[in-house]
């Protein structure tokens, strides 16, 4: 079973993210289950949500919230000090972050491999949210299946089709995107 | 064709409405239940499901809209949580009484003050005297089905039903759902033809003055009713196991057949606790879950049945009776009192106003009751002292 948590803020579409990415999981033939961690939503305020993805449907019988994820998703990188995002994150695990900076300009402990990509940039330009609040969530998927291989990129942009309230081809053409703009730091020890 | 599809648990409950064709849906918004009806209104407009869906002001005003529509034959929804539940009592009592098979989904949301959106059942078992059967679920599948099984079996009965699920941990959790087939749950739940319906130029009326001399009665029908749809629950629960391939009964067993040590759950806690239950059979323990389905009527000798034998039993309670103990402890031991050998019951409370339950917290309550000698009545598990 493969456990994911993304951080994001109120109005970033974090919630919605888990759920394209368990439906993506799912058309890939696999067992998905996501789930916010509810507070009363506000616009700009922390926000968590978690999918988890399993070959077996078994396996996802726990339905309490995940302490220790494979990997993170980072919709805001503002949030990196203001949270402990990284809390419980399993070595070797993913963290996919949301800015234009490399990789390298965050200062992330090296047992964890990082990616990041503008998904806020690409998010703004295909008119997703508005300039100053941009919907980056469509954006950092296309980031999270480029660096992890999880979902294949066909589910996932199917899973966006499906799931997009509006906007569905901007929103695929942004996860496209980010796909392809993702910037992967130096693997390391995790070579794969 | 049958399909799957990943939806949370509130949309679990619309598409079962819409599988089972209701014609009247009158329902108020209310955290963590909004979506159910968000959906079943798209899906009337849209005309995917041919009903009127009445809005209101008030969750009061939703149970009258669907009294008068199910009197007058109609087969009618509504969902709700919490404070909207609190307020619907009244008509409750009402839709029992005058023997509507009305179905409703209940998201469990603790009571205020103060304010809560999450999970708890207090706010369900707060109503658990007013007649209505009353059903706890686990995944977003039993929803669904639920809402479908709800119908044939209050139709028969002519008792409302309440189909519970937890707040956020299944009403906001998105997994694969399947959605039927539309004829094989026609096959399954023919079309609301009731004895008695309010119709133009054939006067009846509902919820006349009975005097003393007949009201028992009508008290003494309604506990027969729920006392034959014990005996419903089994055979229609089979049934749908026969045609959609997932059996129902009124309790489940998991583990159970060479267990010494059983822990009674409800709702999501049960799916963590069977992720608990596997590690402690890795370990060699003899322990399995009881999970309570059906509340309402209450499964009295399907318990003594599968709990005679037992060394120790532990409920676990997501509710309590202030001044008693928790209310699924209460019931199951009453439940085991006229047996002769009957195991001692234990109670745990926990996950009170929607905190976390983890797999870690049922190994300790097993742990707990396994070394525990004498009875308690509350054992709390994950309260800050």
């Amino acid at each position: 079973m493969i456990e994911i948590r993304m951080h994001g803020r109120g109005g970033q579409g974090t919630v919605v993210a888990s759920k394209i990415l368990a439906d993506a999981a799912f058309k890939d033939g696999k067992y998905a289950q996501s789930f916010p961690q509810y507070g009363v939503e506000r616009r700009g305020a922390p926000v968590v949500a978690f999918t988890r993805i399993a070959e077996h449907e078994n396996e996802l019988a726990v339905r309490s919230n995940i302490y220790e994820p494979d990997h993170l998703v980072i919709l805001d990188p503002t949030l990196i000090g203001a949270v402990d995002v990284f809390h419980g994150l399993k070595e070797g695990g993913w963290v996919i972050i949301n800015t234009p900076e490399p990789p390298e300009k965050f200062d992330v402990d090296p047992k964890y491999r990082v990616a990041t990509v503008d998904a806020s940039g690409v998010a703004i330009k295909y008119r997703l949210g508005s300039k100053t609040q941009p919907i980056v969530n469509t954006a950092i998927l296309g980031a999270f299946v480029r660096a992890t291989g999880i979902v294949t990129l066909n589910s996932l942009l199917r899973a966006i089709q499906e799931n997009s309230p509006a906007k569905k081809e901007e929103n695929v053409k942004a996860a496209e995107e980010a796909y392809n703009s993702t910037k992967i730091k130096n693997r390391g020890n995790y070579g794969n | 064709m049958s399909f799957k599809k990943v939806l949370t648990g509130n949309h679990a409950v619309s598409y079962g409405a819409m599988l089972s064709k209701v014609e009247v849906i009158s329902a108020y918004p209310i955290t963590p239940q909004t979506q159910v009806v968000e959906l079943l209104s798209e899906l009337v407009a849209d005309g995917y499901l041919n009903a009127i869906f009445v809005t209101v002001e008030s969750e009061h005003s939703a149970m009258s809209a669907c009294i008068g529509a199910s009197a007058a034959g109609a087969r009618a929804f509504t969902a709700t949580s919490a404070q909207g539940l609190a307020l619907m009592h009244e008509m409750l009592h009402w839709a029992a009484g005058a023997r509507l098979p009305i179905v409703m989904a209940n998201i469990n949301r603790a009571m205020a003050p103060p304010w809560s959106i999450w999970t708890e059942q207090n706010d369900s078992l707060s109503q658990r005297d007013t007649g209505w059967m009353q059903i706890y679920v686990e995944s977003n599948q039993e929803v669904l089905d639920n809402i479908i099984l709800s119908y044939k079996i209050a139709e028969q009965v002519y008792l409302p039903v309440m189909v519970v699920l937890d707040a956020f941990v299944l009403s906001h959790t998105s997994e694969p759902v399947e959605i039927y087939d539309q004829e094989k749950v026609d096959e399954f739940l023919p079309p609301y033809n009731p004895q008695y319906k309010i119709e133009p130029g054939n006067p009846i009326g509902y919820g006349a003055l009975a005097a003393p001399d007949t009201y028992f009665e009508f008290r003494y029908k309604i506990q027969r009713a729920m006392e034959n749809a014990l005996d419903l629950f089994e055979k229609e629960g089979k049934l749908f196991g026969e045609i959609f391939g997932r059996e129902y009964g009124l309790v489940e067993e998991y583990m159970m057949d060479d267990a010494d040590y059983i822990l009674v759950t409800t709702s999501t806690i049960t799916s963590t606790a069977k992720v608990a239950i596997k590690k402690l059979r890795e370990r060699g323990e003899k322990v399995g879950i009881l999970k309570l389905r059906v509340v309402r009527p209450f499964p009295f000798e399907k318990l003594r049945h599968v709990l005679s034998g037992r060394k120790k039993v532990g409920v676990i309670d997501r509710n309590i009776s202030f001044g008693h103990h928790g209310i699924f402890y209460q019931e199951i031991k009453s439940a085991l009192y006229p047996m002769e050998n009957r195991p001692p019951v234990f109670g745990y409370i926990t996950g009170l106003g929607g905190r976390d339950v983890k797999v870690e917290d049922i190994i300790d309550i097993y742990e707990d009751l396994k070394k525990r000698e004498t009875v308690e009545d509350i054992i709390w598990k994950g309260v800050k002292l």
